[in-house]
């Protein structure tokens, strides 16, 4: 078997494959099977890789698969991000014309709403670890995986005729009637939205049955890690929100088809009923986007801190909670638009009632640090910037829920700036930095520490000049989707538009060090990390085909370190490479705690990475 | 007349304004010492407790009760203020006064239209008096739009079919920029506007004069006089029948007994400055003589006359854009004779 994987075409021919600890070589690497024979050539060499990989039910290959997936849609919609905020650098048409303006900033919406943000966390990282973490070989279902992702690819691929056939200019909430009568590309654009809306349904599906049904013995509720809870809380969102999004996108695409009138006031139809069919998907939709990345953060923030998450239960309860009464704020998003004054003051309230528990997490996770031994690794920072940005998105969250302030916000820059502050410096600094704690564990390879470094400061510097000046545009009066603007807001739209620059620079360091980790990355140990979760603890790197040689047997909660580490000198944090094991006492030991069984029992599965080379710091 | 704004917030030129931005302060002074108190305690607990060498362990910590109340309740108390706050101003800014006065208004691609009590209508252009309350009824023809003035801190989106109310009394005169901010549309970021405040005095003078409509395209200065000059009374330019003829299919309609024996410019103008001068088959010659319009105004009648019946192009538009104004003198108006103008020509 060794030998077929050595060889397989995955991997360029200078670069060998990764050479493992002893005893610590995956048995079936999931990356490299099967391997053709090495004296075929030509295609015939690449086809059996392609065939197994485009027709994989493993949930890791699908994991991977999504990944590059959104990537591509977040790199697409981040291109258009940059050139609508280049046009902005002046007033007036630079190079684009207001037409091709509208169209660009829906683009950029669209796409990073409906083909990026919502399956990007659940896709992704949630397809590859959430079977390993429940110490499990798969999802329930994992045929029905494999359709989700290829549902979510026919969902995109309409969205990419919707754009190639002239684009679609209504914004991403297609808001009637101004849809009804543009003749650009909405219906494509609609379909697409109502197909890849199945693939969430279907992931959703398969998450709650796999979480319910499936954990390891000994796994309880109350052991499930964070990132478990926040995709049990995201899947019944999907499944039961999804459907609303997907029954509008039909009415309004019947509408324009048949000339029904259900929102086009011309035909009698009421376009505010819209905007609440709109939101009573859309604001649980951005649980759907916030809530897996709190899991991702409560992973970082518990591993890198060394400690128990703190409040951990609140945090699991507390995400399920949110999910649920997501759905009765969605009146928020139309303080000025002419619903009822009375409902407008009702979803006030509950904004707040709910807002207060999100708020509250942050909190616990900086009280995580507290008496910890915090490792300031890549991931770590990318926790770090995230609780500050987040915070902030938080924040001004308060102004833009409290009704006669968001009167004179609503639809300006400052809910542009909002939301950027929630979505990017929330949902996409943790994908990032999950990315960089997960990429070992995903391809074996160490990701560069000095790059991941600073490619977290240049995006951290370039988000706040990009974003946070938008606040101020926004307050002073500068109203979004404008494609030119008076003089006054000159000054500040050029700070944000320099500010983009550097962020798009620091997300393409991102892109360089995942580029190059695969093929010049050092080979990852077990657990680099030092983590406790079983997908470190239990699995090698990259993960075997199946996962697991043996099923784990589940002891402890999922941050005791206290637990697991106890009285024997050793760090477990991976760092002990050089040899000197911290205070001296060195070696792979097999874990010294009785609560998790005898340890030759689990010799050969687990792998603390103990005498692993240091993770790697360039 | 200084306004000033703030680093934060345009200058506070409405009434209700200093209610909105003292609440605006307040959640701002409110989200800088949490935000600055979180910060701080990341920065140093990452620092204080970062790990120094492998052997670090972390301490069991046993989380205090008080602690993780405490910040459960002060934040819930703290929000529970601030949505009061705002319902009480929501609810002052969103009741007009009862003696408000009203002016309607009609947000289309990509113009606002104003038509105050009297009859007068304005585009682009809202004249109100200050120092007292105006409340505006709003609509749009198209899709929806927003009516926002950042110095007033009001906002509402204008829906077709149904009528949105704002108000706001202005405090100071000056002018005012008006935005739309639901999108709309192509020309959707330069849909602007100005609110003029002005005195009692020159409000009244202005509305005496019908507030000349200078820089609207002729075809639109058209529609506007249709509904004006009530000229709508009677034509229907949807073909439906009234008192007078309707003006769809009007332009170049065969009209027996006149120059060309075709409904042309002249035609037109003519039969507005001199209703007699022909009479259409069928109709009674009930129509008032209008000899106060400008030249413009008349210009623009004919413009509009075209346009709803198609023959208006993109190049009259630019024309009208640079406000061309058809010389009156091209124009071979009949004179009217003495006799016509009393008696009907039955
Ligand atoms: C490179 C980073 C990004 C930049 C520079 C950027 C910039 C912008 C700009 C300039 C707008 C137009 C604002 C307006 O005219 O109203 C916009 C809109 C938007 N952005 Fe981003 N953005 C970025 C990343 C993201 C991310 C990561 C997301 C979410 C996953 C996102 C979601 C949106 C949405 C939903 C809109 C609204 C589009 C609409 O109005 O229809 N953006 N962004
Ligand atoms: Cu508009």
């Amino acid at each position: 078997m060794s030998t077929t994987t050595a060889a397989a075409p995955v991997r360029t021919q200078s670069a060998p494959a990764p050479k493992h600890p002893p005893g610590h070589e995956p048995v079936h690497n999931y990356l490299l099977e099967p391997g053709p024979s090495p004296d075929v050539r030509g295609l015939a060499r690449v086809w059996p890789t392609v065939k197994a990989w485009v027709t994989t039910v493993d949930h890791k290959r699908i994991g991977v698969m999504y990944l590059f997936a959104v990537s591509f849609f977040f790199a697409v919609a981040g291109i258009a991000a940059l050139l609508v905020r280049a046009e902005l650098m002046n007033p007036g048409s630079d190079f684009l014309t207001a037409d091709e303006y509208n169209r660009m900033f829906t683009l950029h919406g669209v796409m990073m709403v409906f083909l990026f943000i919502v399956p990007s966390i659940p896709g992704s990282l949630g397809n590859f670890v959430l079977p390993i973490m429940l110490g499990v070989k798969d999802v329930a279902f994992p045929k029905l995986n494999l359709a989700s992702f290829y549902v979510f690819i026919a969902g995109a691929s309409i969205a990419v005729y919707a754009i190639l056939s002239g684009g679609i200019d209504t914004g991403w909430t297609f808001y009637t009637p101004y849809s009804d009568e543009t003749n650009t590309a909405v219906l494509p654009m609609t379909m697409a939205v109502f197909v890849a809306g199945f693939a969430s349904i279907l992931t959703g599906i398969n998450f709650i049955v796999t979480i319910h049904k499936m954990r390891a013995p000994g796994l309880t509720w109350n052991r499930l890690p964070l990132f478990i809870w926040a995709l049990y809380a995201v899947s019944i969102v999907q499944v039961l929100a999804t459907p609303v999004v997907g029954i509008t996108m039909i009415l309004l695409a019947m509408e324009r088809l048949l000339n029904i009138g259900i929102f086009d006031p011309a035909l009698g139809g009421d376009p505010v009923l819209f905007q609440h069919f709109f939101w009573f998907y859309s604001h649980p939709a951005v649980y759907i986007m916030i809530l897996p990345a709190f899991g991702v953060i409560s992973e970082l923030m518990g591993t890198f801190s060394r400690q128990k998450v703190f409040g951990y239960r609140a945090i699991a309860l507390s995400s399920v909670a949110i999910a649920m009464l997501g759905f009765l704020v969605w009146g928020h998003h139309m303080f000025v638009s002419g619903q009822s004054p009375l409902s407008s003051i009702v979803f006030s309230l509950i904004t707040f009632l709910i807002g207060v528990p999100s708020g509250i997490k942050v909190l616990n996770w900086v009280w995580t640090m507290y008496r910890g031994s915090v490792w300031l690794t890549t991931p770590m920072l990318y926790a770090l910037s995230f609780l500050f940005l987040f915070t902030i998105g938080g924040l001004t969250g308060i102004m833009v829920g409290t009704l006669a302030v968001d009167v004179h916000l609503h639809d300006t820059y400052f809910v542009v700036a909002h939301f950027h502050y929630v979505m990017m410096g929330g949902t996409v600094m943790a994908m990032i930095g999950g990315l960089f704690y997960w990429w070992p564990k995903m391809f074996g390879r160490m990701m560069s520490e000095t790059w991941g470094r600073i490619s977290a400061g240049v995006v951290f510097f370039g988000f706040n000049m990009t974003f946070f000046t938008q606040f101020i545009l926004g307050s002073q009066g500068m109203p979004r989707r404008y494609f030119t603007y008076l003089p006054e807001y000159h000054d500040l739209h050029q700070v944000s538009t320099i500010g983009s620059w550097f962020l798009g620079l620091g997300l393409l360091l991102v892109l360089g060090n995942m580029i190059w980790s695969l093929f010049k990355g050092k080979p990852a140990p077990g657990n680099p990390w030092g983590a406790a979760t079983l997908e470190w603890t239990h699995a090698t790197s990259p993960p075997d085909h199946h996962n697991f040689h043996r099923t784990p047997l589940v002891t402890h909660g999922p941050y005791d370190y206290g637990v697991l580490f106890s009285g024997d000198g050793y760090s477990g944090d991976g760092a002990g490479g050089d040899g000197s094991g911290g205070d001296g006492s060195r070696g792979p030991a097999p874990i010294p705690n009785p609560e998790l069984g005898a340890p030759q029992e689990m010799e050969k599965s687990i792998d603390l990475g103990l005498a692993q080379p240091k993770p790697s710091r360039d | 007349m200084e306004r000033e704004g703030t680093f934060w917030l345009p200058p506070q030129s409405s009434t209700t304004a200093h209610e909105v931005d003292a609440l605006f302060y307040f959640i701002l002074v409110m989200s800088v010492i949490i935000q600055v108190g979180v910060t701080y305690y990341l920065v140093k607990f990452a620092w204080k407790y970062r790990r120094r060498s492998h052997a670090d362990r972390p301490v069991d910590v046993h989380p205090s009760k008080w602690l993780e109340i405490s910040w459960v309740v002060v934040p819930t108390l703290l929000v529970f203020v601030v949505f009061f706050w705002g319902f009480k101003a929501f609810v002052s800014a969103g009741i007009a006064p009862d003696n408000a006065y009203q002016i309607h208004v009609v947000g289309k691609k990509w113009l606002w239209e104003f038509e105050y009590p009297d009859g007068t209508t304005s585009v682009g252009d809202l004249y109100v008096p200050v120092g007292e309350p105006i409340e505006l009824i709003m609509t749009s023809t198209d899709v929806l739009h927003s009516f926002y003035v950042p110095e007033f801190r009001v906002k509402h989106d204008a829906i077709p079919n149904r009528y949105t109310t704002i108000w706001f009394e202005v405090k100071e005169e000056g002018e005012y920029q008006v935005l739309c901010t639901e999108y709309c549309g192509t020309a959707h970021s330069e849909m602007y506007a100005k609110v003029h405040a002005v005195d009692r005095g020159t409000f009244n003078d202005w509305l005496r004069t019908g507030g000349g409509n200078d820089n609207l395209p002729l075809n639109q200065l058209g529609e506007l006089l249709y509904t004006k000059q009530a000229c709508n009374n009677c034509h229907s330019v949807d073909g439906s029948s009234g008192i007078g003829p309707s003006w769809q299919g009007l332009w170049q309609a065969a009209r027996p007994g006149s120059d060309e024996g075709v409904a042309d410019a002249n035609y037109i103008r003519t039969s507005i400055v001199n209703p007699n001068a022909y009479i259409v088959e069928g109709y009674q010659g009930a129509m008032p003589a209008y000899p106060n319009l400008t030249d413009r105004e008349l210009n623009g009648l004919v413009a509009y006359i075209r346009d709803i019946n198609g023959a208006w192009t993109a190049a009259d538009s630019a024309a009208a854009n640079d406000s061309t104004v058809v010389p009156a003198d091209t124009l071979d108006v009949p004179t009217p004779d003495g006799d016509a103008e009393l008696a009907p020509a039955d």
